[in-house]
């Protein structure tokens, strides 16, 4: 795509002065006006609500932050009694920051996914993809850290199995887990650190979403077809076109987001996490919230504790090494028939594995007996099930890609992203 | 308290076909629990403010002998969708019934002129007292076993208000033959456990649940309702379940009076930006 030519003409003469000085106005005229492929569908306007999650989750976190207490022995009762019951509509805005984070996760794995089936990480679009990567590892961050923060049974062992795996790193793993708990366990000075880094890491977000932008300014949106803008008649300026499709999602969003705030708010709550922490009780089954079990899932998958870290990683490091993967010019699943048929099992194969994560390892899959056991499981187990799904999403990224970036006949692609094909241009409407 | 589980999960298993079938280690068990309803139960369900009253009644009179229930004032028994509201009084410290109720218990003070430790009368701003000084205290008095806070018990607990009524009635069910239960322990076929090595029956065949270190609190008249309202066991222990879940979550009457109203805005809303979205790329092709 050429570069977009800046239409804006300072009207005032403050303008004009302004102009010469800071062209914040030009600047932000100019993103109004940015020419956009005009045949974006629903799955283009997840940036739009993303973009809203987070102003959601800085908004009310700096609310709740206001009423938190950050000590050992305080924060469990400042989120229980001061935010849940004593602060006006605590209760509101602590329902909508903890389902927040559930709403902020869904979207960006239907970003994730969208980018992944259109192509969008392919050139020239790599560092767009990268820092969209980037990201997804901060929020995975920031909100492990924030369910630390209310302080129940959950959040201090959920805290203490996931530093714990830090320390199977030989050598280091030691030093950091102890440089994370600020101590030799997970207790007071951990809240205080992961609070501190909560409060910080949405703001490194801010700024990566910033630099997100900008990397998406300069090639453009890709487009459900993978061909590039050729012409001015395949975009519309953003605004006021898509302002209004975006806003439009966003609104749809925020009802389900509302739905589960107002009428379920405890949907993805576990209710260990209502009793205060509690280093001498271990509860029944540590589980992660959903939106990490397909990683707990992986994790628990390799029978050694390294190899699993390293697996984790390794099932995160994929999405980022996905533009030297797949090699194939053509971008868009659409015209890729074989690589949408094994894009849509490894999609089965993640929710199978959120699934397993979220079992017990040693349950049996189909009712009944275990089955033979084979590398202490029998085959007849969750940890089977996640073991056989690891194995596909490695294979997808690792061998199926590739191999069908070289191989695979693809349909024929359109010459341009937009044609007004004859029954559709002679219709007067749409 | 009702949608307790992780829905997500749940539909995405349901949706694969696969069953919840890894239930079948069967370390821990647990009786289904009893199918009890009440007014709170859907989405749009809202307390029942004589329940409440009368659970208030359960709660005082019996539980919080043992149970604390750390995380409640006065004051908001009296809040908007307490047991006692009362639109007489906005002020919920202004509300007569609070005041009395507070006033009944003691609380440690110093004494203002001389600085010995001596005790006052309750206020609404105050919470719950405990019924005992510490842990240690708690477990002495109950054979080592710690009676839990209940501010949260139901938000705590899988099945919330329906568990707790499971567990009150079924506490001191009569135990099959062949089941050893421990002095000072009481068979209860909802409490989750594993009773496998004390039972001398049928390995395949042993009981569900597990014991419980409380003894059976309620009867039939272990309360005299005001409102005239038969104290049979079954009524008690609904009316108390009922009071607790409101204290887990006592805001949930105005959430939900809120939600409807957010979702008729909201929808309207949107119905307005779709009609934007259709006139303004009505004249463009895509
Ligand atoms: C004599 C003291 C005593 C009284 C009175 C009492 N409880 Fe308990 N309760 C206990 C103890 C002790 C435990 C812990 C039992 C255990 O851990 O085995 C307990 C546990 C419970 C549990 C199970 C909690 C869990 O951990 O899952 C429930 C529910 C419960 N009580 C409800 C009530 C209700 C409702 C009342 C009032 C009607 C009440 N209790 C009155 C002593 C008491
Ligand atoms: C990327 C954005 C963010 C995400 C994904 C996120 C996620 C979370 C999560 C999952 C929790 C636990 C919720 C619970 O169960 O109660 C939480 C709690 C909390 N967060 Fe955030 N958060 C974000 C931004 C922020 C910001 C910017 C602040 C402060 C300025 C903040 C302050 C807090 C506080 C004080 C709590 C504890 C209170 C509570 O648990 O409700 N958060 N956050």
């Amino acid at each position: 795509m050429t570069e977009h030519k800046s239409t804006y003409e300072p009207k005032s003469g403050f303008e004009r002065w302004l102009d010469s000085r800071l062209p914040i106005v030009r600047f932000s005229a100019d993103l109004m006006s940015f020419p956009t492929p005009r045949n974006l569908n629903y799955w283009y306007t997840f940036g739009g609500i993303l973009a809203f999650c987070l102003v959601v989750q800085i908004v009310t976190g700096i609310v709740l932050a206001m009423h938190y207490d950050t000590s050992e022995a305080g924060a469990f009762i400042s989120v229980q009694r001061g935010i849940m019951r004593d602060v006006n509509y605590g209760w509101l805005i602590r329902g909508i920051h903890a389902n927040g984070a559930s709403m902020f996760f869904l979207a960006v794995y239907l970003h994730i996914l969208r980018g992944m089936y259109y192509g969008s990480y392919k050139a020239p679009r790599e560092v767009l993809w990268w820092i969209g990567c980037v990201i997804y590892v901060l929020m995975m961050a920031t909100a492990f850290m924030g369910y630390v923060l209310p302080w129940g049974q959950m959040s201090f062992w959920g805290a203490k199995v996931i530093t714990n795996l830090l320390g199977a790193f030989p050598v280091v793993g030691n030093a950091i887990t102890t440089l994370l708990w600020g101590g030799f366990s997970v207790g007071g000075p951990t809240l205080n650190r992961f609070f501190s880094l909560h409060y910080l890491l949405p703001f490194v977000i801010a700024g990566m979403v910033a630099l997100h932008v900008w990397a998406l300014h300069v090639p453009g949106n890709n487009n459900p077809t993978g061909v590039e803008v050729k012409s001015d008649h395949d975009t519309l300026p953003f605004h006021p076109y898509y302002t209004v499709k975006d806003l439009f999602a966003i609104m749809v969003f925020v009802i389900l987001f509302a739905v589960v705030v107002f009428f379920i708010p405890d949907a993805f709550e576990k209710v260990d996490n209502n009793v205060v922490a509690n280093a001498l009780v271990t509860p029944a089954h540590i589980v992660p919230e959903w939106y990490l079990l397909p990683f707990y899932a992986i994790l628990r998958a390799i029978p050694d504790k390294l190899s699993g870290v390293l697996a984790l990683a390794g099932a995160i490091a994929m999405l980022f090494a996905l533009p030297f993967l797949d090699q194939n010019k053509v971008k868009s699943m659409r015209y890729r028939p074989a690589a949408r048929m094994y894009f849509f099992i490894w999609i089965v194969f993640c929710l199978i594995l959120g699934w397993c994560g979220s079992q017990e390892p040693q349950g049996t899959v189909i009712p009944g007996g275990a089955g033979p056991v084979i590398i202490d499981y029998g085959i007849n187990s969750v940890t089977w099930l996640a073991r056989v799904s690891t194995a596909y999403y490695f294979a997808y990224f690792l061998i199926i890609t590739p191999l069908l970036a070289m191989s695979e006949k693809t349909l024929p692609v359109p010459d341009a992203l937009f044609m007004p094909v004859l029954s559709k241009s002679a219709a007067p409407a749409e | 308290m009702t949608q307790r589980p992780l829905l997500a999960v749940a539909a995405l298993a349901a949706a694969l076909g696969l069953g919840l079938g890894a239930s079948a280690h069967a370390e821990t068990t647990q009786a289904p629990l009893k199918d009890v309803h009440w007014s709170f139960d859907s989405p749009v369900g809202m307390y029942n403010q004589e329940q409440l009253q009368r659970g208030y009644k359960v709660y005082h009179e019996v539980c919080s002998a043992c149970h604390s229930m750390n995380l409640v004032a006065f004051r908001n028994l009296a809040d908007k969708g307490g047991p006692f509201w009362n639109p007489a009084y906005p002020n919920p410290n202004d509300n007569p019934v609070a005041k009395a109720l507070a006033a009944q218990a003691q609380y440690d003070t110093i004494d203002s002129e001389t600085g010995q430790p001596t005790k006052r009368p309750g206020t609404t701003a105050d919470y719950f007292p405990s019924p005992f000084p510490n842990e240690t205290a708690a477990r002495a008095a109950n054979n080592g076993a710690l009676p839990p806070d209940m501010s949260l018990l139901a938000a705590a607990r899988e099945g919330g208000a329906r568990y707790i009524y499971s567990i009150v009635t079924g506490d001191g069910t009569t135990p099959p033959a062949g089941l050893q239960v421990p002095d000072g322990k009481y068979y209860d076929p909802y409490m989750p456990g594993d009773l496998t090595s004390f039972w001398k029956g049928d390995p395949n065949k042993v009981p569900v649940g597990g014991f419980i270190a409380m003894p059976p609190p309620l009867v039939d008249d272990r309360v005299t309702f005001d409102d005239g309202t038969k104290a049979t066991l079954d009524q008690e222990a609904r009316d108390v379940a009922a009071f607790l879940a409101w204290a887990s979550d006592p805001t949930a009457d105005e959430r939900k009076q809120l939600g409807v109203e957010v979702m008729i805005f909201l929808l309207v809303f949107t119905g307005l930006l779709y009609a934007s979205y259709r006139s303004i790329w009505r004249k463009v092709g895509h």
